[in-house]
């Protein structure tokens, strides 16, 4: 098959290399005849009638038997390829027969058509008529060495992977899975296959850093179920696996659905011909395509050198299966340590803290900032929550840089830069993430540089038939500028929106996404925007009232207030950074709730709802509307914060 | 009295319930009902329905999508005196597929309330007028934990 292209290809140039040769033949015949070359073309047509008229009939009698020869060749060739194949699948059905148990071995990779395993290719086989050879090729090639369908199914993995399909979606996360449903909402029987190198089907990935830990179901890291806020339980798995229709049947789907191909990893892409090439060397072709890779946890680099030792007894956290093993490590040791102060590490901190209650399990957590979320928060509420981690259970080390790791009598030992040492049994690195653009060159795909991930415009588009969502997506915020959003409703509204475009909706980037964090019970917020501390803020919080705390006493004689504003007299003027003084003064107050807000030129950019829920489209509206806003707490008024 | 409190860059202002009890001076955008970007409850302002909308969840996109589109649809443009009484068909045809998924659409009693709740509530919501706010104040507000609230079907 793809023989005969090639023989046609070489024979192709042949065909002209000779006829050309003709040409020039009778060219140089009619040189010598003193014509000039400018008349030639004119000469060749005159050389009919008149003289050279031999030489003509020559050429036209070479050009036709180099065409009969090669249209000859290639005739054989295709026969022989069918008869080839023929032979093949008589041979597999009879070997079928005899070894229908055979153990599923990996397939003997041989000429043109690939021998598949016996038994799982005897079924489609027989069921395919004489097809283009081409096709069957490819459906042959892909060796799936009988992959288990992630959850129920108990059947041998499906082979045939559809070479074809109009949507094609790549990786299996929360902005591929929104697309898919988008999508299919918007047109109607649509066919849609993700291809994700992960076991598992869509997820939702918040859980296993928050939910999944406070469960008391000792057999969560099977069922993986967890309780939400509103009492009811559900899997973390957007939809069980009976939503899917599989691969195969992708094509013949009467009303479209999703197939989800899992376990393989997408290596090429080709974007002038609408394909990509899995690792197995199969290749789909698309219509439509979605890049939602996401990207993989960044990781120290003392200890990417320090060595096995210390490498093993590390966790990279992200997927399922990271839950499932640091699950089973924090059964089994006395120390665990946390570095990174950002989400991931806080909120892995705040639920092992919790879970050291009940075990004797030392949880540390160190970060080169000053307090948790310290790139989030400003200062003042970094503090606080510090402090609230703290009561959580964890060992907190701030300004702590890592210089080395080593492993000592089984034990990791960490030196810091300014001298501390802190030996722990096993690490969870939480530094951030790296977006995965692994596609971006072979499919010439624009990398951002400042924040990394592909550069797609507002629509998410990169290139023409090409949309990314997700973490890897770097793209431009009408309202807020270029950027790259590593939060699960980023993932959610980006992937609906580019599954929304996918299907002819030409829609920018317009709803804004929320994020939201809980650290243990008291402290949970939500929040929207561009949240970082290096901004101004103004952060308007509800006064403690008589219900709440002993201290109102005094506060409510006015006495409080008095000499709180009189040190904010002295402490504004030497001005600037915020001395330790002023901070223990802080303690005292106490940020149950209230709204943050996030300026740039004096517009809101980000809002933080802080113990304050339910007050998210007002938030959105704020920033939507763009406009600079004398007082602040006048905007505060709008949230309704003494309300619960 | 609020209190007001500078920590460099940051300013921070503490309020009693009393502060906030006068009515805001801060000034917000009108909203264009015909901003073609803007998410959209379930109606759309051409009276078309939004499938794509959060609040259906799965149920336009599942393997059961496409009865459910039907059953919905000639619930929608329903002329009749009782909504949707022409419509029995449909939706007889969208319960026998449903059947067949009792994973995704459980059967129990109370969750086949639930759908028929889900279908009224849609009803009201478009019988409410183009009201597209309330159904978006759910997508975004039901979060919490857990991301969209509709994520189950």
């Amino acid at each position: 098959m793809l023989k005969c292209r090639n023989v046609w290809k070489k024979l192709a140039p042949l065909a002209r290399a000779s006829s050309t040769v003709c040409r020039q033949n009778v060219r140089r015949a009619g040189l010598p005849n003193g014509r000039i070359p400018a008349r030639v073309p004119v000469a060749h047509m005159s050389t009919g009638p008149t003289g050279g008229g031999g030489e003509n009939h020559l050429y036209v009698l070479l050009v036709g038997a180099a065409c009969l020869g090669g249209g000859i060749y290639a005739y054989q060739t295709i026969k022989g390829d069918q008869q080839r194949y023929q032979d093949r699948i008589n041979e597999i059905s009879s070997r079928s027969q005899k070894a229908a148990t055979e153990e599923p071995t990996t397939p003997i990779q041989s000429e043109p058509p690939a021998v598949p395993e016996p038994e799982t290719q005897a079924a489609p086989s027989p069921e395919e008529p004489s097809p283009p050879v081409p096709d069957v090729e490819l459906a042959a090639a892909p060796s799936e060495t009988a992959e288990p369908p992630p959850g129920v199914d108990s059947t041998p993995a499906s082979l045939k992977v559809p070479s074809h399909t109009p949507y094609l979606l790549i990786g299996g996360g929360t902005a591929s899975f929104a697309a898919a449903r988008s999508i299919r909402a918007r047109d109607p029987g649509a066919k849609v296959l993700i291809v994700t190198d992960e076991p598992d089907l869509p997820y939702m990935r918040p859980p296993l850093s928050k939910e999944l830990w406070f469960s008391d179901d000792p057999s969560v890291t099977e069922t993986l179920r967890f309780k939400q806020w509103n009492g009811k339980e559900r899997s973390i798995y957007f939809q069980p696996a009976s939503f899917y229709i599989n691969p195969e049947e992708l094509d013949s789907a009467e009303n479209g659905g999703v197939a989800v191909l899992t376990g393989k990893k997408v290596v090429q892409m080709d974007v002038r011909g609408n394909k990509v090439k899995l690792d197995d060397e199969t290749e789909i072709s698309y219509d439509k395509c979605l890049i939602a890779t996401g990207g993989v946890p960044r990781n120290l680099q003392v200890i990417e050198r320090a060595g096995e030792e210390v490498t093993q007894k590390t966790t990279l956290f992200r997927k399922i299966d990271d839950f499932k093993s640091l699950d089973k490590v924090t059964r089994n040791i006395k120390s665990i340590t946390i570095i990174g102060g950002g989400f991931l590490g806080s909120e892995l901190a705040c639920a092992l803290g919790r879970r050291s209650h009940e075990s004797d399990l030392e949880v540390i957590q160190m970060y080169p900032e000053k307090g948790n979320m310290g790139k989030v928060l400003p200062e003042y509420l970094s503090n606080w929550t510090t402090e609230k981690v703290k009561r959580e259970g964890v060992k907190v080390i701030t300004e702590a840089l890592v210089k080395s790791v080593t492993c000592k009598d089984d034990k990791l030992e960490i030196q810091l830069k300014d001298g501390r040492l802190v030996k722990t049994d096993h690490i969870v690195a939480a530094v951030g993430l790296e977006p995965n653009v692994d596609l971006a060159k072979s499919a010439g795909l624009e990398v951002d540089s400042d924040f990394g991930g592909y550069r797609v415009n507002a629509e998410l588009q990169a290139r023409s038939n090409i949309w990314v969502a997700g973490d890897a997506a770097c793209f431009y915020d009408i309202r807020l500028g270029r950027r790259r959003v590593e939060h699960h409703d980023h993932a959610v509204v980006s992937g609906r929106l580019a599954g929304e475009n996918m299907t002819g909706a030409n829609k920018p980037y317009w709803h804004q996404s929320m994020f939201w964090s809980d650290l243990g019970p008291d402290v949970g917020y939500e929040a929207i925007g561009i949240v970082d501390s290096s901004l101004p803020t103004v952060g308007v919080f509800a006064k403690a009232t008589a219900k709440d705390t002993p201290k109102a006493a005094t506060e409510q004689s006015g006495t409080g207030i008095r000499s709180e504003s009189e040190t904010e007299d002295t402490a504004t003027s030497p001005v600037a950074s915020s001395t330790p003084a002023p901070a223990m003064e802080q303690h005292k107050d106490d940020y149950g709730k209230g709204v943050i807000f996030y300026l740039r030129d004096k517009v809101v950019v980000g809002i933080i709802l802080w113990n304050v829920f339910n007050r998210m489209p007002i938030a959105r509206k704020i920033i939507k509307d763009g406009e600079e806003h004398a007082d602040l707490n006048e905007v505060a008024k709008l949230f309704n914060i003494h309300e619960d | 009295m609020s209190s007001i409190r500078e920590e460099g860059k940051d300013q921070i202002i503490f309020v009693t319930k009393e502060d906030h009890a006068t009515p805001s001076s801060a000034e917000l955008v009108e909203e264009d009902p015909n901003d073609p970007y803007e998410e959209r409850g379930l109606i759309l302002p051409s009276g078309e329905i939004n499938w794509n909308c959060p609040c259906l969840g799965g149920m336009a996109s599942g393997p059961c999508g496409t009865d459910f589109k039907d059953a919905f649809s000639c619930f929608h443009y329903s002329k009749e005196e009782v909504k949707g009484s022409e419509c029995l068909e449909q939706f007889r045809a969208m319960q026998e597929c449903m059947q067949r998924y009792p994973e995704l659409y459980p059967q129990e009693d109370d969750k086949v309330s639930e759908t028929d709740k889900t279908s009224q509530d849609s009803a009201s919501a478009e019988i409410s007028g183009a009201n597209s706010t309330s159904p978006t104040v759910q997508d975004s507000n039901t979060t919490q934990p857990n991301t969209e609230g509709s994520v189950e079907s």
